[in-house]
């Protein structure tokens, strides 16, 4: 009764800001149109491809390749949805209206988390086919092993991407300490840890390089991964739920 | 009905509430009065349950904010006209309150027209100037319909219209038998609107009595007592014999004496005594303004000095007089005594006065000695 009420308005709060439609759909054009490129220009190169190269190829993941980008500005959107909350001081006036404080962040929590599915869904979808056209006779389709898996994966990455960095913002309640930790995280460190062999073991761990596992559907050569596709996707669930704890926390106890 | 029981907030080694008790009531309209930083806005946290308490304990109807079902439609609260999104249009921003307690959205636009938003619903309120901001906040108080209401300076920023509209709103609220808690720190404001005044200072409570009960207690007379302006020592032979008869005697800017605590008959056979020729002795009443003044003084914790303007000012040619301040002018009517840093010998400070006689500064007039 309560959650149903609290969604609503969280739906009223979503859609009446600008910034959400500027982010969302920036993921989607960049996701898009990155993709699209790295697509194109692995068909052109295609033919001075080593036989090797060849074997692992995976034009699902190629298609996929502009969600490195567009994530970021899932990024935005998560860390946006709760502390613009905060940064306009607005908590106060929505706290006084709803004192559970769990009950409000569940409700904002799931609205902007069916939102972002919403979007993260179609993104994937749309990148695969846009990506696979780009390929032609490279490409491959939903219908072969692994790859409606992969597709669908991809949807819940980028979903999964927007919760974790909602569980952050709630902690950190400051959008600018929020997006100055989340992204160059995602963007430049937690890439250089799972690809450094030194760091490896433990960076392959981190939310994004066990999530990203799911849309690969050629295995990669000599992979000593511990887990596969959907214990990778698994690994990346726990992190956003110990963001969501850790946030809960913080707003349970602090003044707000 | 609102009830604070030994209501303490610490932030560290700074104590922002102390140990405050008291009961707001329905029906009336009840001043939350206090200088800049004395803890109203804590105390009004922490009633809405947005602060957690150090200690104590605070309930609205004998539950604490955050056990009250459906919270939204007992309690309404406008905290800080600036808590929106700017990006959101004033009526977006009042509909998602209203389906966060489950209020009809047609309840949006009645308190739109109430509050006289209605023409700029549709515009974002980053645009709203801090007036049409605390229209805004009062909007969202009022939406649910609520037998508790709480203002955290509601004039702000209000236009002499708008103040005039709040005053009558809190009115009709509490001839409703609504209870009406409102904070400001302007004592004139509140004894135009409130009934009841709770006066806190530095977290303290000072007073909590009818505003009746403050004007009556507070606003004690006094003599104002002037000495010939050429004869400086006659005013210092004059606030010896007054001070050491028992009176409090303290400098006004315009070189005048403030007796309090002696009858005028009394003065006046003093300054014959004393061998003084007095050019006026007159009876005067102080104001509330200045009474909350003097029982807030020594818990200020922004206080203003006299601004030297040293340097911006050229050097007065010899015999000329500084103006000096029109009553009624843009200057207050009434003298605050001049900051102390020190305050035991601040004159004006509540408690026990001190009987000694404090040194005079240097007369302000730099007057031509014939």
């Amino acid at each position: 009764m309560t959650v149903m009420r609290v969604a609503r308005s969280e739906w009223t709060k979503i859609r009446s800001v600008a910034s959400t439609a500027w982010t969302l759909s920036l993921a989607v054009v960049v996701t898009l149109a990155l993709g699209m490129l790295i697509s194109a220009l692995s068909r052109r190169e295609s033919g001075s491809m080593d036989p090797r190269a060849r074997l692992s190829f995976d034009p699902t993941l190629v298609a996929f390749a502009g969600m490195t980008l567009g994530q970021l500005a899932m990024i935005v959107f998560g860390v946006l949805v709760v502390s613009s909350e905060y940064s306009t001081g607005m908590i106060r006036t929505s706290l006084a209206a709803v004192p559970r404080r769990g009950v409000f962040l569940a409700s904002k929590i799931a609205v902007a988390t069916a939102l972002a599915l919403v979007v993260g869904m179609a993104t994937s979808f749309a990148a695969f086919f846009l990506g696979q056209a780009m390929l032609g006779p490279l490409g491959t389709s939903l219908g072969e092993p692994g790859v409606l898996r992969a597709v669908v994966g991809g949807g819940l990455y980028m979903t999964l991407i927007a919760v974790f960095s909602m569980g952050i913002a709630t902690m950190l309640r400051s959008p600018l300490l929020s997006l100055g930790i989340l992204m160059p995280f995602f963007f430049l460190i937690s890439n250089i840890l799972g690809n450094v062999s030194a760091t490896k073991k433990v960076g392959r761990f981190l939310p994004d390089q066990a999530g990203s596992r799911i849309m690969e559907v050629v295995p990669r050569a000599a992979d000593d991964t511990p887990y596969g596709p959907w214990g990778g996707l698994g690994i990346m669930v726990l992190w956003v739920v110990a963001a969501l704890a850790g946030g809960y926390a913080v707003l349970r106890r602090r003044d707000a | 009905m609102i009830e604070a029981v030994g209501l303490t907030k610490r932030y560290g080694d700074r104590t922002a509430v102390d140990d405050l008790t008291f009961t707001v009531r329905p029906g009336a309209v009840t001043g939350f009065l206090g200088p800049n930083g004395s803890g109203k806005s804590t105390t009004m946290r922490m009633i809405l349950g947005l602060d957690n308490p150090t200690s104590g304990t605070v309930t609205i109807g004998g539950l604490p904010y955050r056990k009250l079902p459906n919270a939204a439609r007992q309690v309404g609260a406008l905290l800080d006209a600036r808590a929106v999104h700017g990006g959101r249009t004033a009526r977006d921003h009042l509909l998602s309150l209203a389906q966060l307690s489950g209020i009809p959205a047609r309840r949006v636009d009645e308190v739109l027209d109430v509050v006289g938003l209605r023409d700029v619903a549709g515009k974002r309120t980053k645009d709203f100037s801090l007036g049409m901001g605390q229209r805004l906040g009062i909007a969202a108080a009022l939406l649910g319909d609520p037998q508790v209401l709480l203002f955290d300076e509601p004039v702000n920023g209000l236009d002499p219209e708008g103040i005039y509209w709040v005053r009558n709103l809190m009115k009709e609220l509490a001839a409703e038998g609504r209870t009406v808690f409102v904070s400001s720190h302007l004592m004139s404001e509140m004894a135009q609107t409130a009934d009841h005044l709770i006066v806190i200072g530095r977290g303290r409570l000072l007073a909590d009595m009818s505003v009746r009960n403050f004007i009556a207690a507070n606003s004690a007379g006094f003599a104002r007592v002037r000495t010939p302006g050429s004869e400086p020592e006659q005013r210092e032979r004059l606030t010896a014999a007054l001070t050491e008869a028992g009176g409090q005697v303290l400098p006004e800017p315009d070189g005048a004496l403030r007796v309090t605590g002696l009858p005028l008959p009394r003065i006046s056979d003093l300054a014959h005594g004393a061998g003084v020729r007095l050019w006026e002795l007159s009876p005067h009443q102080a104001s509330l303004e200045e009474a909350y003044i003097r029982l807030t003084q020594s818990a200020v914790d922004y206080r203003s000095t006299a601004d030297p303007k040293a340097g911006l000012t050229e050097p007065l040619p010899p015999g000329a007089e500084p103006p000096l301040p029109v009553p009624g002018q843009g200057q207050p009517g009434w003298f605050v005594p001049p900051p102390s840093q020190d305050p035991a010998t601040a004159g004006a400070a509540p408690g026990p006065q001190d009987g000694t006689a404090r040194p005079f500064p240097a007369p302000t007039t730099s007057e031509d000695p014939r």
